[in-house]
């Protein structure tokens, strides 16, 4: 990819970017559609800009771990497939996969914003686990952001399958209508830093210049419940607690876009 | 004959509903989705792009690849684990079967062309929906091709001779075929022919008679979607 290194950080210096977007504009159109798919318990389809995401949630009766007999458990995965980028190959999750699918699984479980209490059948021996796919259809830029709405609007979808009370099995094609026990709704926005400005909802091409970013997952109460800095610039206080300041505000702003199209 | 009349209440020779849309993944070469009732296919093609590792390069001609995945959500039971399995290698391999007789890579020495094919929900004919979306995925690539593949599964329930089988209509209690083909536009020659269940040789014969119209079915849909994307794309 043949990127603007110099052009993209003198603009950004001048509070400019290449399309003609603000520092903190995102791209639009937002769209979040759901129940985009039969076979999952619930799912979602996010698109900002170019950036097109699936998440699917699936859910099935486990053991408790040991140390949380009474619990439940959540598990979120991401597939950055070939088809989404030629940046990405075949096989087993890469590391920018794996970040991915950490940080967004950071947002939603140290927030509790599913009562895992509330997932357990028979405490020591029979709980739901709730696993979240996200797969990537298309990467322009910003995966953080679509991924994180696309695995809330996916979970908010969620409707429990029948259990045959009898022989305990799970009839997938028949759900019932149980949500799940969300609590909160966390929601991740991004900020990176190029050349000192503070810019978000980066295009593919600006991805490969930022210094550092902070990814924030802040929840309708202000409340954060996960970060991570990424990068290889170092950060100031003041520049922290701006990036912080700008990531909830836009995550209200993309609270508000899933309101609109999820109930 | 027990089955008479298909569950869903379509006639023997037509098809679920399609919606087939080309365009669908911007940063590819070409792409397509198409969906046929409940199961979804989504196709992007990148290359012809230089080919690695070098000793896969064949010198007279591009390589066609398939890579065909179901997403971890789109099985009717328990999630699937990600990555390869035995049935995901077989499906690619028989897609890049049903569609190399079409393709012509004589231009494209040393190089590769990927497609690469998403399910994001599934109820039978994965594979069908997945070859007639690479199809189209590869001609709104510009990869020249002398022809258009169109693919559907046709069988036999219970007696009954139809196409397009369902999850529901392949898992009835009674003998059942499922024979997936794709055929060829023009020439009516068939690219991909498996077939799992029981079914007579009469019976196949007049499945295989009843797929040319069903083919054809899948053809005129992929090419409203390819005519509606050179508008889109000329404008």
């Amino acid at each position: 990819m043949i990127v603007n290194t110099q052009t993209i950080k003198k603009l950004a210096a001048q509070g400019k970017r290449l399309d003609g977007r603000g520092l903190t504009e995102f791209r639009g159109p937002i769209t979040i559609e759901t129940d985009i798919s039969w076979t999952a318990e619930g799912s979602a389809k996010v698109t900002i800009g170019d950036t097109v995401v699936l998440a699917g949630v699936k859910m099935s009766l486990e053991k408790p771990y040991n140390d949380t007999p009474d619990q439940g458990g959540i598990m979120i995965n991401a597939e950055l497939t070939p088809m989404s980028s030629s940046q990405y190959e075949r096989g087993p999750p890469g590391i920018k996969a794996i970040e991915l699918s950490r940080v967004t699984d950071r947002g939603i479980r140290e927030a509790k914003a599913i009562d895992m209490k509330k997932l357990c059948v028979t405490p020591g021996e029979k709980a739901w686990f709730v696993i979240i796919d996200i797969v990537t259809i298309n990467d322009a830029g910003n995966l953080f952001d679509a991924a994180g709405v696309a695995v809330l609007a996916a979970l908010k979808n969620a409707r429990f399958p029948t259990v045959d009370a009898e022989t305990g099995a799970i009839d997938y094609k028949k759900k019932t209508d149980q949500k799940l026990p969300l609590l909160k709704e966390p929601l991740s926005v991004t900020v990176y830093k190029i050349n000192g400005a503070l810019v978000l909802d980066l295009t593919t091409e600006e991805e490969q210049v930022y210094e550092a970013r902070l990814t924030v997952a802040s929840d309708s109460n202000g409340i954060i419940s996960a970060m991570q800095k990424g990068g290889e610039g170092p950060l100031s206080l003041e520049e922290i607690e701006k990036m912080v300041t700008l990531s909830m505000e836009k995550a209200s702003f993309l609270r508000g876009e899933l309101d609109k199209s999820v109930q | 004959m027990a089955y008479t009349e298909r569950a869903d209440g379509r006639k023997v020779g037509e098809l679920r509903p399609m919606e087939v849309k080309a365009g669908v993944v911007p940063s590819a070469d070409g792409s397509a989705s198409f969906k046929i009732g409940k199961t979804w296919a989504i196709a992007a093609v990148r290359g012809p792009r230089e080919l690695f590792p070098r000793f896969l390069q064949n010198p007279k001609k591009g390589l066609l690849r398939c890579h065909y995945t179901m997403m971890p959500f789109s099985g009717s039971g328990e999630r699937i684990r990600p990555g390869n399995s035995r049935r995901s290698q077989e499906i690619s391999m028989v897609m890049q079967k049903a569609l190399e007789p079409v393709v012509d890579l004589s231009a494209f020495p040393n190089a590769v062309v990927d497609i690469f094919i998403e399910l994001p929900q599934t109820d039978a004919g994965t594979r069908c929906a997945a070859i007639s979306a690479a199809s189209i995925a590869l001609a709104d690539a510009g990869i020249p091709m002398k022809d258009m593949i169109s693919s559907v599964a046709v069988g036999q329930v219970d007696g009954l001779v139809c196409a397009d089988l369902t999850y529901n209509e392949e898992a009835i209690d009674a003998p059942v075929s499922d024979i997936p083909i794709a055929m060829l536009h023009n020439t009516k020659e068939i690219t991909l022919l498996q077939m799992d269940g029981e079914i007579t040789k009469d019976d196949l014969m007049k499945a295989l008679e009843l797929g040319k119209g069903a083919a054809d079915l899948v053809y005129a849909e992929q090419m409203k979607a390819l005519q509606a994307r050179f508008k889109e794309v000329s404008q």
